[in-house]
């Protein structure tokens, strides 16, 4: 059914809004847990929103150069890990040795999905306009500096200096 | 499914404003819908949306972001240039094509 309407639709695409931030902590450097973050931010950045990402603890593994390639998945210890196109659980036992398998498993759907590995996702950020942040007690827990990070990295910043910078934003912690 | 009147004739949108006959659209009416939101349409600006438009025939599905860089070769960053902060949805409303379903 169609309706006419004399004044034409224009779709409001918000321009005014300059005020929406997202900040996205990135603490886990499991293969799986990197994406939730990359794939939040990078749909916030289409959308015109402003956004951080604050890599600490095991997350820097995702902006470290000589880490960033190799993140790896374990199914051990997830309850919610099935056989392939299974309802059957996979027995926990035999989920410590399977951390290599399941890597490539997950790498392949990903890719099958069109979706970028790690450090091309964050490519991708950052040329939408994307920040990325290292934690400074994590820097010094794992004694890297910025040479050992991605050359994008904006700066390695304390916790404050992140709340600092992200006034007013809305927050993940991931 | 609202029909509007967009350079002088009756055009059918979706409820945002985006058309939903890929065969109403043409370069005229292009113009009309950049300048509806604040876009100048310069050369670069065209390859992007006759890329959209191909692409969107062919595989039936608006491409996103990436893919625009991937296979039409137009960077991300260029693409927020052409198109400020929702580069996805607005070039996808001046080319006639659904905005992009993909996440990535």
């Amino acid at each position: 059914m169609s309706t006419e309407t004399s004044a034409p639709i224009i779709p409001s695409f918000d321009d005014d809004e300059e005020d929406r931030k997202l900040a996205i902590i990135c603490s886990k450097g499991n293969l799986d847990m990197a994406y939730p973050g990359l794939i939040l931010g990078n749909a916030a950045l289409g959308e015109g929103v402003e956004t951080h990402l604050f890599f600490t603890f095991w997350g820097f593994d995702m902006i470290i150069k000589s880490r960033m390639n190799d993140l790896q998945f374990s199914p051990a210890g997830n309850a919610a890990m099935h056989l392939p196109h299974s309802d059957r659980h996979m027995p926990q036992a035999l989920a410590p040795a399977m951390t290599g398998m399941a890597t490539k498993m997950l790498k392949k759907q990903i890719a099958d999905l069109g979706v970028p590995e790690v450090p091309e996702f964050l490519d991708l950020i950052t040329a939408a306009g994307g920040h990325l942040w290292a934690c400074k007690l994590s820097a010094d827990m794992f004694d890297v500096g910025l040479p050992e990070l991605r050359d994008d990295v904006e700066g390695i910043i304390t916790a404050a200096d992140f709340i600092e910078l992200t006034k007013g934003a809305q927050l993940l912690f991931i | 499914m609202p029909v509007t009147t967009l350079n002088g004739r009756s055009v059918h949108v979706n409820d945002e404003g985006f058309l939903t006959e890929y065969d109403e659209w043409d370069e005229d009416l292009a113009k009309v819908l950049a300048a509806n939101i604040g876009v100048d349409l310069t050369d670069a600006h065209w390859k992007v949306i006759h890329f959209l438009r191909e692409d969107y025939k062919a595989q039936g599905e608006t491409p996103t972001t990436r893919r625009v860089q991937q296979v039409a070769g137009i960077p991300i960053k260029e693409q927020f240039v052409l198109f400020p902060k929702k580069p996805g949805r607005k070039m996808s409303y001046i080319a006639g094509v659904p905005k992009p379903h993909g996440c990535v």
